[in-house]
């Protein structure tokens, strides 16, 4: 198999391990969310235990990732290269954090529950898709002001 | 504090948690990403030359997860989604999670997942703030309004 096969076959496999992953786990259901963030009703702690499980595997891939410089097929290693804590990053987590409270929605399974076919995720991932745009256009604009300031 | 016996699946929320952990460490390990669903999905938007391959089949083995898992698993066996917000929220949710996920540079898989395990503090701010959002808006949802 050539080298370019392989990959996109590893990286299907990879994100079909992780819808099945998310419906096994409760993540696509948004009353199981909301009823993790509902702590001051009655608290359903499962999403702590996705988190934990999901950390518990993923932090030893990472400290060995830290190691290598290569990935498994020889190409490059993408870490993140951004350290900063800046304005950016608290204001976008904090409007992501309002949508994902509004509706029990976070991306993955808002794509997973659309492709199980529900119209309101469908209609999620829509105005989910508009709202990046309105970013890259809003980003580029400021950008451009900045640049010719 | 109540605990909503019910509906808590520990055991297939920590299976599940699992499988994205494996899903997550294979994806830094064999293909050299990171496993970020809102940055998977917002490089396409703004395509660049060979850089949207992986991003198509790693969305297309996402969407293919619920008919492979009927295949799989006997019926009954991921329990029916409860969607209570209606269509108005649901547009305005869609859009602040668009939204924000690329201003912050991250959503729940991205920061959550891979940059806690990492011990990355740019993302341990970021969850922090999104689920200390998350809980405010629900809490004033439920319970003030």
């Amino acid at each position: 198999m050539k080298r370019n096969t392989a990959l996109r076959a590893s990286e299907l496999f990879v994100g079909l391990l992780f819808g099945v992953g998310l419906l096994i786990s409760g993540m696509t259901d948004p009353g199981k969310v909301l009823g993790f963030l509902d702590l001051a009703g009655a608290w359903d702690p499962s999403l702590a235990f996705v988190m934990g499980g999901a950390i518990a595997v993923a932090f030893f891939a990472f400290a060995a990732a830290r190691k290598r410089t290569r990935n498994f097929f020889g190409g490059a290693l993408h870490l993140p290269a951004s350290r900063d804590i800046d304005k950016r990053l608290v204001i976008g987590a904090l409007l992501f954090g309002a949508g994902w409270g509004l509706a029990g929605f976070c991306p993955g399974p808002g794509i997973v529950s659309m492709a199980a076919g529900q119209p309101k995720a469908l209609l999620f991932v829509v105005a989910m898709l508009v709202g990046m745009a309105i970013f890259e256009f809003t980003d580029r604009l400021s950008r451009r002001t900045t640049s010719a300031a | 504090m109540t605990i909503d016996w019910t509906h808590f699946t520990p055991w297939a929320s920590l299976a599940g948690g699992v499988l994205l952990g494996i899903a997550s460490a294979l994806f830094i390990l064999v293909n050299g990403r990171i496993l970020g669903i809102s940055g998977i999905l917002g490089g396409l938007l703004v395509p660049k030359r060979g850089d949207t391959g992986w991003r198509v089949a790693f969305l297309l083995g996402m969407l293919a997860a619920p008919a492979a898992l009927a295949l799989l698993a006997p019926a009954g066996f991921v329990s029916p989604p409860r969607i209570d917000a209606g269509y108005v929220a649901i547009v305005i949710a869609g859009l602040l999670v668009g939204y924000g996920t690329r201003l912050g540079s991250g959503c729940t898989s991205g920061h959550g997942v891979c940059g806690l395990s990492r011990l990355s503090p740019r993302s341990l701010v970021a969850t922090g703030t999104f689920m200390a959002a998350g809980f405010a808006i629900v809490f004033a949802m439920r319970h003030l309004f």
